[in-house]
């Protein structure tokens, strides 16, 4: 009789620990719906007021859940500290994209309803996708992560670049779902299971099986694929372009949101599931690891394009990553996590300046808007000038504790050779984070009067760049660039709020 | 928690901020306050200092961040307590020097200013070794912002060029810190950088050698050494020049203190093994700074090369790893930055009667009609070359004395360079002051400014001068014994 009523029941879901999901997936719905209003006021404004009121929720529901560790749905995601120190971080990206995004084209090109609708649901795909415990869950929440962003990337429809850079992104991104797919059903050809726990548990009993050509052919396409996603390099190449070509907030959404959820699933696959098998990726992943490193950072030396510039570093912070991901030990984890939260803060700040300056100079985001920014906007070049010295590891910001521990973790591990490759990266990263500096502190901005601009598509030249627009960038985008300014400094002196935070996370996983 | 070091440390930092929101006219004020309270409470300590203990006095000791074991631990003792009078009194100098001028945004010129003294101030005072690798970064920061906005016609560029190489140096640094933390914690349980704990689990010679190695490339650079000194002639040439006088007096001391504090105590198998390769470094920009001293005829140059040749002095004697060699060398920095910072403000008052040029042939005859200036040029010519009688004569006796002791062929050589110091500082002097008149040169006496700042600053030359034992007395037992800090052995 009870086996009976169970079986109609399904199993048991604990809605509390599934309640930052619920949030936002609701939020989503709702945000669809109110974007079809005709009030004009209700969708410019109401439509990201709710999303951000949505993501708030889902945060604090996340903290809410804060010490929980439990399998939901019948073990296809896992409740903890992981799954929610990342899931705050999602929300807090997702938050600062939509007031980089109020007011600016793409949502307005798009429909409120539909971009706000999008951005919420790749949020619930990244939390599906760290709080994946099972290889069918995992694929499902890089899919949901995925196909909103594609969309998101073309919003601004009338831009070509723009829609250039999804298209883009959809091929080079499928592609690497499918790689991934077909690494994952290998995986499970392997071990026959796939629950990550079973998984490592086949891989601590089978004593030949890391061995097995199908379980190193799955291990090798999963990276390939994951690879993808985190833009590591060799297979990077897809990151400049799109992220250069993307709307600023989608790409700021990106660079963060994205791969600290690519991460967060890595650090699940590899070092819990796989963890095993770790002689067979471990090299793979340290060699990958230490030519991100340099391709990133020697690939941003010469961009003009902030946000080209941006990507590379972007590719060249996952290589540092990776390596924590790499010695696959506690401190490994929890560097990774950090450094995650780290460079969250780090790139919003920095794109917050980009997406201002965007709209104040005619010039887009080359670094020759910068010119004279500490000059004429303090509250803008302070802001990017702590977010390049941290970027660089300079100390007094959360980038040098981020590296510190990074260093910290691969050395207690034996991976002196990597923390000596993280080392070299940041000295070639100085070429390039130093010419920002110097472009707003060290080189004048041009002080000619406004020029009326004789038909308003035509191209500016270079060096009328100082407020020709005469356009100052609105409130909230500098409230974003400051807080998170500040945010990179508070953090780089005192960071035991956030080291206690990662602790509780590396404690969940397990590991040595 | 003992507060008082760390409210000197910070009260820089402090007042730069404040002074972001004074009017900008008050801003050189509030600086000029905060770097008097500083020098005042170093002469406190100078004065409160138990100059008969080794151990570390005013200790302050925290766990900043648990999960690295980085203690927010601060001390003086023999090593650093003149080296922090010496930051203090410089600064305080050189910000009077700077308030005269006019600067442009000069909110964020002093912001900068004290953000530097902080940090200079910490990584002396710094007994973590994580801590001392934060703040001896952090230096870097506002040097990098004082050359580059307020620099010269090539500023751009040469901060760029001092930051990357002191950068590539510093983060070697790292990656050797954090190395000897975790190394060090391998056999016990906790991870600590705190100096006092590093030294009890000394690390396997093969460890020490590289980690040795990557610290001397930090400090080498700072100095600047011979062969990494690439940086500094563009530097030299595009920094203000009250930035360019506390670069060269204060900044070169803190790495070459790093060896003492640093390098000898925490590794000494490496610091055997590679004592002779130092000692010829060493040698080398002693003969080289020399040389080019003697050649260049840029005033500024001939400063900048010759404090190669010192730091050269002061790592012979950090590297004869004897307690004379270490004393002299704690006495020669503090002398050398002591006669360095007024020999660059008086290259700008020559510069200044010879219609802005700092070569030294539109200088000559500067001496007719400033009786004073020239004679506060030659009681610091006579210190740089460490003329008998000046504190800089003992200083540099001390360190030949120790070299002596350990590598007699390297001291016969090395002594040649009191020589050439003679040669390129008397050069100075004459070609500037005596000499056919200068084109351009209108002879005339220094003027308030240049008196309130340069007149405190050789009468501080003198005093020393005639009581070096006051600067050796209290540096001597935290050298030669009493505690373990320094891992002195004395070679046969």
């Amino acid at each position: 009789m009870i086996a009976a009523a169970a079986k109609i029941a399904g199993p048991h879901i604990d809605w509390a620990g599934l309640s930052p999901l619920v949030a936002v997936f609701a939020g989503a719905l709702l945000v669809l719906m109110l974007g079809l209003a005709r009030s004009r006021a209700l969708r410019e404004t109401v439509v990201p007021a709710l999303s951000v009121v949505t993501l708030l929720v889902a945060g604090a529901l996340a903290v809410g859940q804060w010490g929980e560790r439990t399998d939901l749905i019948a073990g296809a995601l896992r409740l903890d500290e992981l799954t929610l120190v990342l899931t705050v971080l999602f929300c807090v990206a997702g938050i600062a994209a939509i007031l980089l995004s109020w007011r600016h084209v793409a949502p307005r090109e798009a429909a409120h309803g539909e971009y706000h609708a999008l951005l919420l649901t790749s949020i619930a795909g990244m939390i599906v996708l760290v709080a994946a415990q099972n290889l069918v869950t995992v694929f499902l929440g890089l899919e949901l992560l995925s196909i909103p962003l594609y969309v998101l990337c073309a919003t601004e429809m009338r831009r070509a670049s723009s829609l250039e850079s999804g298209l883009k992104y959809l091929v080079v991104g499928s592609l690497g779902s499918a790689t991934f797919l077909y690494g994952l059903a290998f995986l499970y050809g392997a071990t026959g299971t796939t629950d990550f726990g079973a998984i490592a548990q086949v891989l601590a009993d089978g004593g030949d099986l890391v061995t097995d050509p199908l379980l190193l052919t799955g291990i090798g396409l999963s990276i390939v694929g994951l690879a993808f996603k985190a833009s590591v390099a060799p297979f990077h190449q897809w990151t400049p372009d799109v992220y250069e070509g993307a709307p600023t907030p989608i790409t700021a959404f990106m660079a963060v949101a994205t791969k600290a959820a690519a991460f967060g699933v890595m650090l699940r696959l590899f070092d819990v599931a796989l963890i095993g098998a770790s002689v067979d990726w471990a090299p793979a992943l340290a060699t990958l690891a230490a030519a991100t490193i340099i391709v990133g950072n020697v690939g941003a030396l010469g961009q003009s394009s902030l946000k080209r510039m941006l990507a590379y570093s972007s590719v060249a912070q996952a290589g540092y990553m990776l390596a924590g991901v790499v010695v696959a030990s506690r401190l490994g984890l929890q560097a990774t996590v950090f450094y995650l939260c780290v460079y969250l803060v780090m790139n919003l700040a920095a794109f917050a300046v980009i997406v201002a300056r965007e709209r104040e100079t005619p010039l887009g985001d080359d670094i020759a808007s910068l010119n004279g920014l500490g000059t004429s906007r303090p509250l803008l070049a302070w802001p990017m000038t702590i977010a390049m010295l941290a970027l660089a590891g300079f100390p007094a910001t959360a980038g040098f504790i981020g590296k510190f521990y990074l260093i910290d973790a691969a050395v207690d591990e034996g991976y002196t050779w990597l923390a000596v490759f993280i080392v070299v990266g940041s000295m070639i990263s100085l070429g390039y984070y130093l010419r920002v500096i110097a472009a707003i502190w060290m080189t004048p901005g041009a002080r000619t009067a406004p020029v009326p601009i004789a038909g308003a598509d035509t191209p500016l030249l270079a060096g009328g760049a100082e407020e020709a627009t005469g356009l100052r960038a609105q409130g909230e985008v500098v409230a974003v660039a400051v807080v998170f300014g500040v945010l990179t400094v508070v953090l780089g002196v005192v960071p035991s709020p956030l080291f206690n935070a990662v602790r509780d996370a590396g404690a969940a996983l397990g590991l040595l | 928690m003992k507060l008082d070091l760390s409210i000197m440390l910070f009260i820089p930092l402090a007042f730069g901020v404040i002074g972001l929101f004074v009017p900008e006219r008050a801003a050189a004020k509030v600086a000029l306050l905060s770097t008097f309270l500083v020098a005042a409470y170093a002469v406190l300590y100078v004065v409160d200092f138990n100059s008969s203990s080794g151990a570390l006095q005013h200790v302050t000791d925290e766990t900043w961040i648990a999960e690295l074991g980085i203690h927010y631990k601060l001390g003086l003792d023999g090593l650093n307590l003149f080296l922090v009078l010496l930051t203090g009194i410089l600064w305080f100098a050189c910000t009077l020097w700077a308030g005269f001028q006019e600067w442009e945004k000069p909110r964020y010129f002093y912001l900068h200013l004290g953000i530097a003294e902080t940090a200079v101030l910490g990584a002396l005072l710094a007994q973590d070794l994580a801590l001392f690798v934060v703040f001896f970064d952090l230096m870097l920061v506002p040097f990098f912002f004082l050359t580059g906005i307020w620099g010269g016609a090539k500023r751009v560029q040469a901060t760029m060029k001092l930051v990357i190489y002191t950068l590539v140096g510093s983060l070697l640094m790292l990656t050797a810190a954090v190395a000897t933390g975790v190394l060090a914690a391998a056999g016990s349980a906790d991870l600590s950088f705190a100096f006092s704990d590093l030294a009890q689990h000394p690390l396997a010679s093969s460890s020490q050698e590289w980690i040795f190695l990557f610290f001397a490339a930090a400090f080498l650079v700072k100095m600047p050494a011979f062969p990494l000194h690439g940086w500094m002639p563009d530097g030299y040439r595009n920094m203000p020049l009250p930035v360019l006088a506390l670069f060269s007096a204060v900044l070169s001391k803190v790495a070459a203190y790093g060896f003492l504090r640093i390098c000898l105590p925490l590794f000494p198998d490496a610091t055997q093994h590679f004592q002779t390769l130092m000692l010829l470094l060493a040698l080398a920009s002693i003969i080289y700074g020399s040389a080019m001293a003697f050649t260049t005829t840029e005033a500024r140059l001939v400063l900048g090369y010759s404090s190669v040749a010192q730091l050269g002095f002061i790592t012979l004697g950090i590297f004869a790893l004897n307690s004379q060699g270490a004393q002299g060398a704690i006495l020669q920095a503090f002398n050398h930055g002591l006669v360095v910072a007024p020999a660059f403000f008086i290259v700008a008052l020559l510069a200044d009667r010879s219609g802005g040029s700092e070569d030294i042939r539109d200088m000559g005859g500067i001496a007719t009609r400033a009786p004073v200036l020239a004679t506060l040029f030659l009681i610091v010519t006579f210190a740089t070359l460490a003329m008998p009688g000046s504190s800089n004569f003992a200083g540099e006796f001390l360190i030949l004395l120790g070299v002596f002791q350990s590598k007699i062929a390297i001291a016969i050589i090395a002594s040649t360079g009191v020589v050439l110091a003679a040669v390129y500082a008397l050069r100075l002097f004459i070609v500037t002051m005596h000499n056919r008149t200068g084109p351009r040169v209108e002879s005339r006496e220094l003027g308030v400014r240049d008196g309130l700042v340069l007149v405190p600053l050789v009468l501080a030359i003198l005093a020393i001068a005639l009581y070096p034992q006051f600067a050796l007395k209290r540096s001597e037992p935290t050298v030669t014994g009493g505690t373990p800090t320094l891992a002195l052995k004395a070679t046969p």
